[in-house]
């Protein structure tokens, strides 16, 4: 099972909303995946519409947990109010936190997330910080109250993959307790299998859904991902070697000697 | 009064910001607000007063990774 904070999760994939062609597909996407918990956000609305009424409606009747995100804040003022909003809006105390701190590529702007974590922790928020791998960024997040982490693999949207193995690696490493779930820049479900391989606890995956050209069938690959690489990762894999080793018995070999 | 709302300028009666979310069409709406980039919580929004160039951002659910 999967602990993110009171929660216990079967699931080791999150899914994100946006981006799907329909809500029809984002449903049997949510279905596909087996996911327990999806991401929102909060945008503004024209009085009179109720688009946002309506979307809300297809995530409640999913039955699904919601993390709201705090999207497109760049400074720690932004990011605490919108986590405010949210709040009263989902009636949860969960929020995935992102301060941008530079535009071309989505970077977190971790000063401005650890002042917002420590900020929103102390309000009783129950935190879920996008950040980099970075080791120390980790502690001060850590010691602000979060009880996650949410590493980035690469920049947002990008479908790159797990850019810096050494860097998620060491950071897998030393905090093995604390749950760490790989959120964006994965493309295809071999990233999603590698993280999980690695030791991460579950990925969140949006674009790379969303924006497949049948997101239902990518949403199940998903999921047989994360299963396939968390089985893998209990079974113990080998160490890699740097020289051959047969794998049949040599004793007895044919016309040797 | 007029008052920006969600980035465009607004003309509106003025008085509580309860009474002016109605006058914007956004009674009954699933919505949050924060006035001058604070948070105003729902059970606040009768007793919150609005004035002239105030900045009022209303935001509803919305799609999100």
């Amino acid at each position: 099972m999967l602990q993110l904070y009171q929660a216990s999760l079967e699931s080791r994939l999150l899914l994100g909303s946006a981006r799907y062609p329909s809500p029809a597909v984002l449903t049997h996407a949510v279905r596909a995946a087996r996911a327990e918990v999806v991401t929102v956000s909060l945008r503004r609305e024209g009085g009179g519409e109720r688009t946002g009424q309506g979307f809300w409606s297809i995530i409640r009747e999913l039955g699904v947990l919601v993390l709201p995100n705090t999207a497109g804040c760049h400074s720690v003022k932004e990011a605490v109010t919108t986590a405010h909003m949210a709040r009263e809006v989902f009636g949860t105390t969960w929020i995935k936190l992102e301060v941008i701190g530079e535009d071309d590529t989505l970077q977190p702007d971790v000063f401005g997330l650890t002042e917002a974590a420590r900020i929103l922790c102390a309000e009783g928020f129950e935190v879920f910080p996008y950040t980099t791998e970075d080791l120390v960024v980790a502690e001060r997040l850590l010691a602000a109250g979060c009880g996650v982490l949410m590493p980035w693999a690469a920049p947002i949207g990008s479908g790159r993959g797990l850019n810096n193995l050494f860097g998620l690696s060491a950071l897998r490493a030393h905090f093995p307790g604390v749950p760490l779930i790989i959120d964006a820049g994965l493309g295809v479900p071999s990233h999603a299998a590698q993280a999980l391989e690695l030791g991460f606890d579950a990925v969140l995956v949006n674009t790379a859904i969303a924006q497949a050209r049948d997101p239902v069938r990518m949403a199940a690959a998903f999921a047989q991902a994360v299963e396939a690489g968390l089985a893998g990762r209990i079974a113990g894999p080998i160490e890699a070697r740097d020289f051959a080793v047969p794998s049949t018995p040599v004793v007895g070999t044919a016309f040797r000697g | 009064m007029r008052i920006l709302v969600n980035g465009a300028w607004r003309e509106i009666e003025g008085g509580q910001l309860a009474a002016a979310l109605g006058e914007l069409g956004y009674e009954d709406a699933a919505v949050a607000t924060a006035l001058n980039g604070e948070f105003v919580a729902v059970a606040l929004r009768g007793h919150t007063r609005l004035a002239d160039g105030d900045r009022l951002e209303v935001l509803a659910p919305m799609q999100g990774g």
